[in-house]
């Protein structure tokens, strides 16, 4: 048999060459006249190693990274198809410390499988979780789910059981399931990694899904950054429905599923599912009013399951395992694991999938190594460009939903961005406030004007008028509490952690100093 | 969100003249034969999607990715055919960056601004860039060779900072790596 060669097709991996590597190598074989299966796999996460080649062989499969396609020749002369030794060889991929050390449910096939292969797919698990689901009920799905505890992964953390049972209990001609792929969140890529690196495994999440409230129609509201992801998702829809896996008869099962990629059109706010609504019916991008819940109302005025693409993409492992083995994992009322994206200055920036409940610490410096510069970490902001900056006194934090909100921040999408020691808090909370009036919907005035506001009052603060401290802080209440979704309601988090912790970056003496009364 | 603009204004209408003074028929001429082709190319997009629901994102997309920007006269042409009012469709094209109402430069470089990069030297090689382009963000070159805009996140944080030159997404820049991928480009150019 031949060789297999895996070269990852994934667009963090591209943007540092594979494209090319996996020229060369394709160009090299034909030179040699060596026999190889190229395959374009999904990333597997481990960013400073890309482009990381891997070869199957008999004692599994081998890594070698970060390969230049000028690499390419000498790995030949160093017989790497058959794992021969070479100064790039990382040794068996599974027993990278940084892969060995995770807890891959929701990634397991990611980087192992090609993305568009349905028996590649099917081969390592894939569809065991549709099958199961085929022979349940809607309701006992919808227990399922509910009793794994697993929590919408995009941020808000709402039980996605609960969700799932509204839109069960209405009756409707027309329900649909809308993913939510407008990852927007500076410092996260996790949902970019499964829609690139294992598309099939949302597709089956949703398709679960659907068969659980009885839907038929699904949309994937996909950002427009994201053309590589396009392309794989249409393949892998054409791959699945061509196997029955969609279309009018899913599975000879009788039940209808289809499912369909719209585009979006670079606005943040469309992260915002009521906002993703209107824009999926060709309208601004504006938040709706809540209620009506897009359970009960949502699409199109019909009942609506809304979940982002890592929350779907957990579904499978749940029902092909069962509820109890899912919530194994975790703690307190996080349960499961969570693909934590690791990102920023960071020696070792990447994917870790790793129950909740791992510390900030051991991320940033088990697994990131510490900063890229070589400098000391000196803020770590979690959870998207509304999470807080957690100065590096408080790393040994947990990753979870309730202590990180205990601690004025938010999990969020679980992205983690290092900073060292040159970074200026102040400039980052008047970014965040920028960021919130560039994004802004406009339909509320917290959000609108407030954000304007904010990045003035920052201004006068750094230009040494110490009363807008206090301005700044009583803006931030009001945005938090009156803002109408959370692009106003939590953009004061990043601005007041800053403030909390970095308040030299502002020209104010620190807390507990009796010129800092003015930091309350 | 900064607001150009609307195009199609009295400045852009004004005919073009040449050294003496005349009009050149022949600008004119190939500006209204673009304008016709956009406007069947519009119309083409529109009615093959307009079937779907919501169709108004589909048809704009597409025709953004056809063209590069939404032409004025798209917006009264989509209206009529999508039964909205032209401030409804005008409403949708002005809400979201990607929607162009100006036509870019032939090269469109993209450079993301969000934290992870910024905390990879991102703001300094924004400010290089700049410099290379002779041209500030959400502007084209004088010499309309280069369209620089702003991105909020690529999703390639694992490798900042990244920017997009001609849909091509590049990781981990440096200005070093910046200025090859600018000098590739210029000598296909030439």
């Amino acid at each position: 048999m031949n060789p297999t060669v895996c070269v990852p097709r994934d667009s963090g991996a591209v943007s540092l060459g594979a494209g090319e590597v996996a020229d060369a190598i394709a160009a090299e074989a034909g030179r040699r006249r060596a026999d190889l299966t190229l395959v374009r796999n999904g990333s597997r996460g481990l960013y400073w190693l890309e482009p990381m080649v891997e070869v199957e062989t008999a004692r599994g499969r081998l890594a070698y990274g970060p390969v230049a396609p000028s690499d390419v020749a000498s790995l030949f002369d160093a017989n790497f198809l058959a794992g021969g030794q070479h100064r790039l060889a990382l040794g068996p991929t599974a027993e990278i410390p940084y892969l060995r050390n995770q807890q891959r449910l929701t990634f397991a096939r990611v980087g192992v499988t090609d993305p568009v292969s349905v028996d590649d797919y099917v081969g390592h698990g894939g569809y065991r979780g549709l099958e199961r689901a085929l022979a349940m009920n809607g309701a006992q799905i919808v227990e399922e789910v509910t009793l794994s505890g697993l929590r919408g992964r995009g941020g808000a953390g709402f039980p996605a059981g609960i969700k799932w049972k509204t839109t069960l209990g209405v009756e409707a001609a027309q329900k649909y399931i809308v993913c939510n792929a407008d990852e927007g969140d500076s410092g996260t890529f996790s949902d970019r990694m499964i829609m690139e690196g294992d598309p099939l495994l949302l597709i089956e999440g949703m398709t679960i899904a659907a068969i659980a409230v009885g839907a038929t129609e699904g949309l994937i509201y996909l950002r427009s950054e994201y053309p590589d992801a396009l392309r794989t998702l249409n393949e892998a829809l054409a791959a699945a429905a061509r196997k029955g896996y969609l279309g009018a008869n899913l599975c000879g099962s009788g039940k209808a599923f289809n499912l369909e990629v719209r585009v979006g059109a670079g606005a943040y706010i469309c992260g915002e599912e009521t906002a993703m609504l209107e824009s999926l019916e060709g309208r601004r991008g504006m938040v709706r009013f809540k209620p009506p819940l897009p359970a009960i109302s949502g699409l199109f005025g019909r009942p609506t399951i809304i979940n982002n693409v890592i929350t779907l993409a957990s579904v499978p492992v749940i029902l092909e395992r069962g509820a109890n083995f899912y919530k194994d994992y975790g703690m307190g009322r996080s349960r499961g694991t969570l693909p934590i994206q690791l990102a920023g200055n960071v020696s070792h920036p990447g994917l870790i999938e790793k129950a909740f409940g791992v510390s900030l610490r051991e991320i940033v410096y088990g697994y990131g190594g510490g900063t890229a510069s070589g400098r000391p970490v000196r803020a770590v902001q979690v959870g998207g460009p509304l999470g807080a900056y957690f100065p590096e006194s408080m790393l040994d934090l947990p990753l979870d939903y309730e202590a990180l909100a205990a601690n004025g921040g938010l999990l969020g999408h679980g992205g983690v961005v290092v900073f060292d020691d040159t970074v200026d808090l102040a400039q980052q909370a008047r970014y965040a406030m920028e960021f919130c009036a560039l994004e802004s919907c406009g339909k509320c005035t917290p959000c609108r004007i407030g954000s304007t506001r904010g990045v003035e009052l920052i201004d006068q603060l750094v230009a040494g008028n110490r009363e807008s401290a206090q301005v700044l802080r009583e803006l931030c209440d009001t945005m938090t509490a009156a803002s109408l979704c959370a692009l106003g309601g939590l953009t004061p988090l990043p601005v007041m952690s800053a403030l909390k912790h970095f308040p030299q970056d502002f020209g104010l003496a620190p807390e507990g100093t009796p010129s800092g009364s003015a930091l309350r | 969100m900064s607001h150009q603009a609307v195009p199609g204004d009295a400045v852009s209408k004004r005919a073009p003249v040449n050294r003496r003074g005349t009009r050149c028929d022949s600008v004119i001429r190939k500006k209204e034969m673009a304008k016709q082709l956009d406007k069947s190319a519009v119309e083409a997009i529109a009615n093959a999607l307009k079937g779907k629901p919501g169709a108004l994102m589909p048809i704009l997309r597409r025709v953004q990715d056809e063209l590069g920007w939404i032409p004025p006269d798209s917006i009264p042409l989509l209206a009529q055919i999508l039964n909205l009012s032209r401030a409804e469709v005008y409403g949708v094209v002005s809400f979201y960056h990607d929607f162009r109402r100006e036509p870019p430069a032939r090269n469109v470089i993209k450079v993301c601004r969000a934290e992870s990069c910024q905390a990879m030297g991102g703001v300094a090689l924004a400010n290089h860039i700049k410099q290379r382009l002779k041209c500030e963000f959400g502007a084209t070159s004088a010499d309309r060779v280069f369209t620089l805009e702003p991105v909020y996140c690529l999703g390639n944080c694992a490798c900042s900072p990244a920017v997009v030159i001609n849909g091509e997404l590049i990781g981990r820049t440096t200005s070093e790596r910046f200025d090859a991928a600018l000098a590739r480009l210029e000598a296909r150019l030439r």
